[in-house]
């Protein structure tokens, strides 16, 4: 018989297993990990397992289909943030479904990032440029949090005292959901608007920030800019919230005077994918740079003074600002926000704006046939959306529209809207006769080429002037293959799983299956509307019942909801949900969170956007919480406290012994727990956050629960909780049904606590997290668990006399990760984790996680998929660069001058002119003679941080800077 | 540049020159090379009221950020605009060209002496 997935998931097989343990000194897997947990919390077998037992990988398809057949795939017209488009295949292939970009991570080591770190400059650059604004930020979730996050900017950045933020009544109801449930937490004051009143009273536009969303949901295209002015006038800051398709034709926020732009890329090649994931976007004017969340790509030089890309203004982020961060989000939606950036360079500007005025002339072609049979549209400009108005008879109309396969939107009784997209503009007949049957219009008002239709339905001071898209690199890439060697072009720069190991503390890098990731792009999955009729989408909705049920089984919870889209928004929910249930006991004033010194910036980021104060709670020497300073917080907040955020196993890689005194303490203060899951790659199967006093926590799909990292995203962060907070997690005012299982009968409205635009936030990419634990079983997560734990031990043990290990918890064993202190090297040789951390390119490897959770230390995490000889090579590796720095130490090398600090060495550092230096040219680059073979070449030297962050430039460089 | 046994200083890593009613405010080496490369510096608006203690601006790194707390009670006489052009001085020369603001005061609060500073820091 075949091997079974999970022998294909785990790297080590039984025999390398025995003889890592024989390393660790330890007989089997479960002796070793019952020894490293606590025993007070090992979990006791469960008497009846909601998951099944393992199915093969085929099994596993199989059943996949037969959920995939239970969704409908009808063409939407549905509108409101999501529309139906057409992702070039050559895009969907060599992206979407190529591990080279969907395995790597967040770019944080730029020299081997370059192809990425390119592809998100050219998404910056497309967005800057299509709404006219100075700064586009590398991704935000989906377009309702980026306009949260907007609101957010314009309070921090506004000199106006009010409390007021002004929403367009226009607006996206998700969008509107979500400003309401963020607003509420941080004390800002909504004020619905129309803007008209503003002819009457100027005083109305008294408020710190604005939000115009253009064109409106109705389909609405107006001229905002004297009201922009009018708000700014008043000290506030305008938000707009535009289509980037529209702004090919229409004049952009820039130019009406906005501050900051926001909205969505996903008509730009991503499927729907039932709500995403997408790339959101954020744009700002000049000036407002340093306030912008999310990533920023910048462009910098390498020591040869090469230009190069790299991450710019992290300073501003959570992971080093912490409560003061701009924003708590880290994820953003890298595979995505290239995916756009590809169909736009793909079609370039000319491209794009003729994929628009087809749109625009069906809409305008379809609103005369609506006006000749006789029905009234409410809205005379648009660009893509019709609101009709149907007296009585919306519900019938929807109702036809869906028999005949098309399903447009209900907005009330008496109205439907429809809003047309590219796949209407290119593929249309089946539309076509649909509508005409559903409105009794003539047909061929939809079909074809629309032609003789006046040629805008806007005013036409609206008329977009100005160029954009005019770099090169979007006017050179029209022929797929010149497209397919440009994508190739840019993977080959870059290091992902695909190339070797990823052994990164704290970020889970292990295997995304082929087979895990082949539902992703099947139309019932990807071309689905996330406000779909429920009868359309009942085996999405089947799947994720049954995800939301494994994974509250494995944490130990009671309810989870699937709705955030990342950690950091796992993390926002929890602690909402904590809010909600302080506050419905009338405890309104518990608002202290206690967060340990050790957390993840992240932890403190999230709990100050729920209304929290941080009061931080120290670690002892050990990396643990300071149980002393952990009471004596506790007595001094009694009154109080709200909320412990803890992460288990701990940031530092260990499982803390005291971890239920800790959970006890907090709740016989009245505190709830929030156990973050981050690391709960070391625990499934062996303990459960749920059974040692956790409340509520986060998991991230994206390092447990193998969906790809996507190079800085998609992720998603699910929210799971015990049973009196399940009221309070993430419910959606437009989903089908109670988007959390197993809460019902509770008194909380369902529809309440919004935290996504979609209703399950990521639905399309949850079929991977599905067929994981489908193909392990219980038993094969309790596997993977084991391995890991096993290969951060035998790391451990190998490196320990070359690198101290920091921390350990119970019997000297760290859990799934392990941290080597360089310091002392540092202070002996003067060789920087920098040093080190390049100098593992030379070698062909990806840097562990550096100065996290401790500064001048490596955090290695090899994950259950590294198979033994990968694992010994990166050990081999790192007791070379060993031997490198004590050659610096014993003067063999100077400190200025020796292979170190030199990394990483490009193939053309040691061809181009004389070599001069103390090391050898094969000391630079073949330092192991297997990779005179096998080599990863870094196509740039060591980036200049500084450089970059002094002289800030985020759109793509002019050809002419990359001349030699 | 002031010789830095001249100067007084603060718990926060900053240094403060007298001279009159006017304070002259910087950060010492020390603080810049933990901070690392500088690459903004955010200063208070001339004419701004401080209070001691209080933080008033910030120092940036590639990754860190440092807040600057005002030394003493006062009004801002002066903010270095070369810094903020070139943050990079706060590096280069952190006691002269890389002052950041001149403050002027009434009363002054028991500043450390350079020997009490050293000893803060460990050298």
């Amino acid at each position: 018989m075949a091997a079974s997935f999970q022998e294909r998931h785990i790297g080590t097989d039984s025999l390398a297993q025995l003889e890592m343990l024989s390393a660790v000194g330890y007989d089997s897997v479960d002796q070793l990990v019952e020894a490293a947990v606590p025993d007070s919390i090992h979990v006791a077998p469960l008497a009846e397992s909601s998951i099944p037992a393992a199915i093969s990988e085929r099994a596993a398809l199989a059943e996949l289909r037969r959920l995939a057949s239970r969704n409908t795939v009808r063409h939407s017209l549905i509108g409101l943030g999501y529309y139906d488009t057409i992702t070039p295949a050559v895009i969907k292939r060599t992206v979407l479904e190529n591990p080279s970009w969907y395995t790597a991570y967040t770019p944080y080591q730029p020299e081997i990032s370059q192809g990425r770190l390119e592809a998100l400059i050219n998404f910056q650059t497309m967005v800057s440029d299509l709404t006219g604004m100075t700064t586009a930020n590398a991704s935000m979730l989906d377009e309702g949090t980026a306009v949260v996050e907007a609101m957010l900017l314009a309070r921090r950045a506004s000199a106006s005292r009010s409390s007021v933020f002004l929403v367009d009544a226009d607006a996206l109801p998700q969008t509107k959901a979500l400003l309401a449930n963020r607003a509420e937490a941080v004390g800002i004051t909504l004020r619905e608007t129309s803007y008209s009143e503003f002819a009457a009273d100027d005083a109305a536009l008294d408020a710190f920030g604005a939000f115009v969303q253009y064109p409106g949901a109705s389909g609405r295209v107006w001229d905002p800019s004297a009201v922009i002015a009018g708000v700014k006038a008043r000290g506030g800051l305008a938000v707009v919230a535009a289509d980037l398709l529209a702004l090919t034709l229409l004049t952009s926020p820039g130019e009406l005077g906005a501050d900051i732009a926001v909205g969505t890329s996903q008509r730009f090649g991503v499927p729907m994918g039932f709500g995403g994931p997408h790339a959101g976007y954020m744009a700002v004017r000049a000036g407002l740079e340093r306030q912008l969340p999310g990533r920023l790509v910048g462009v910098s030089q390498d020591a040869t003074g090469h230009p190069a890309y790299r991450l710019t203004l992290q300073t501003r982020e959570q992971h080093i600002r912490r409560e003061k961060a701009t924003s708590n989000i880290c994820t953003a939606q890298v595979l995505l926000a290239v995916m756009a950036s590809m169909y736009a360079v793909y079609h370039g500007p000319q491209g794009l704006r003729m994929i628009a005025r087809r749109v625009h002339e069906q809409a305008g072609s379809f609103a005369t046939a609506l006006a000749d049979a006789g029905h009234d549209v409410v809205n005379d400009t648009f660009f893509d959306t019709l609101t009709v108005r149907v007296p009585g008879r919306a519900d019938e109309l929807v109702a036809a529209a869906l028999d005949r396969g098309v399903t447009i939107h209900l907005v009330d009784a008496d109205t439907v809207s429809l809003s047309f997209d590219e796949a209407s503009a290119f593929d249309g007949e089946e539309t076509d006769a649909a509508l005409a049957a559903v409105f009794g219009t003539a047909p061929g008002a939809v079909a074809g080429t629309p032609a003789r239709e006046p040629r805008r339905r806007w005013p036409a001071d609206l008329d977009r002037a100005s160029e954009y898209l005019t770099h090169p690199v979007f006017n050179t890439h029209r022929s797929e293959t010149a497209m397919m060697r440009y994508l190739k072009y840019l993977a080959d720069k870059d290091y992902a799983l695909d190339r070797g190991m990823i052994p990164l503390g704290s970020c889970t890098m292990k295997l995304n299956a082929a087979t895990e990731m082949e539902a992703v792009t099947w139309p019932e999955f990807a071309a689905i509307h996330p406000f779909a009729p429920a009868s359309d989408v009942a085996g999405y909705l089947d799947l994720i019942e049954q995800l939301q049920r494994w994974l509250a089984e494995v944490t130990g919870y009671d309810s989870v909801s699937l709705q955030p889209n990342a950690g950091s928004q796992g993390e926002l929910a929890g602690l909402l949900a904590i809010r909600g249930y302080h506050h419905a006991r009338g405890d309104a004033h518990r608002t202290v969170c206690l967060i340990p010194s050790s957390a993840h910036g992240t932890n403190a980021a999230s709990a100050v956007l729920a209304g929290m104060r941080v009061v931080v709670v120290a670690t002892d020497e050990l990396g643990n919480v300071d149980l002393g300073d952990l009471r004596a917080k506790i007595a001094a907040n009694a009154e109080q406290l709200a909320a412990l955020m803890i992460t288990y196993p701990s940031t530092h890689g260990v499982y803390e012994h005291e971890i239920r005194d800790i959970t006890d303490a907090v709740h016989e203060a009245g505190g709830q727990v929030y156990v973050d899951g981050a690391n709960l790659n070391a625990l499934l199967g062996y303990a459960r956050f749920g059974d040692f006093g956790g409340d509520v926590s986060h998991l991230n799909l994206h390092k447990t629960f193998c969906i790809p990292h996507g190079g800085g995203g998609p992720g998603v962060g699910p929210v799971a909780a015990k049973a009196h907070l399940a009221p309070y997690l993430p419910g959606h005012p437009l989903a089908q049904r109670d988007v959390v299982a197993g809460r019902e009968g509770a008194t909380v409205p369902w529809h309440r606590n919004i935290v996504s635009a979609a209703p399950y936030g990521s639905p399309s990419i949850l079929p991977i997290s599905w067929a994981y634990v489908r193909m392990m079983g219980a038993d094969g997560l309790k596997a993977a668990t084991g391995a890991a734990v096993l290969a951060a031990n035998y790391v451990a043990v190998r490196l320990r006399d070359h690198f101290p290990v920091l921390y350990a918890g119970d019997n000297g064993l760290v859990a799934h990760e392990c941290i080597l202190d360089l310091r002392p090297l540092t202070a002996a040789t003067g060789v920087t984790v920098d040093d080190v951390a390049k100098r593992l390119i030379d070698y062909g490897f990806h840097a562990p996680t550096m100065s996290f959770p401790v500064a001048g230390t490596l955090m290695v995490e090899p994950t259950e998929s590294e198979d033994l000889p990968e694992i010994d090579r990166f050990i081999d590796a790192m007791i070379a660069i060993r031997a490198e720095a004590d050659a610096v130490a014993e003067g063999r090398w100077p400190a200025d001058d020796n292979p170190l600090v030199g990394a990483p060495h490009t193939a053309q550092s040691v061809i181009a002119g004389e070599w001069t230096h103390a090391y050898t040219r094969e000391e630079a680059v073949y330092p192991v003679s297997s990779l005179i073979r096998s080599k990863y070449w870094p196509p740039v030297r060591r980036i200049d941080q500084a450089y970059g962050d002094r002289n800030l430039v985020c759109a793509c460089p002019p050809i002419e800077a990359f001349a030699e | 540049m002031a010789e830095q046994s001249e100067l007084q200083y603060t718990a926060e890593h900053e240094w403060v020159l007298v001279d009159g009613t006017t304070a002259t405010v910087g950060i010492t080496a020390y603080a810049a090379e933990k901070l690392g490369d500088v690459v903004f510096v955010d200063l208070p608006a001339v004419g701004s009221a401080v209070a001691a203690g209080t933080v008033v601006g910030e120092i940036e790194s590639t990754k860190s950020v440092g807040e600057l707390f005002a030394p003493i009670d006062g009004t801002v006489l002066e903010a270095n605009d070369a810094v903020v052009a070139s943050p990079e001085l706060v590096n280069s020369d952190p006691f002269g060209a890389g002052w950041l603001i001149k403050v002027e005061f009434t009363a002054l609060p028991a500043l450390l002496s350079w020997d009490e500073y050293r000893a803060l820091v460990g050298e």
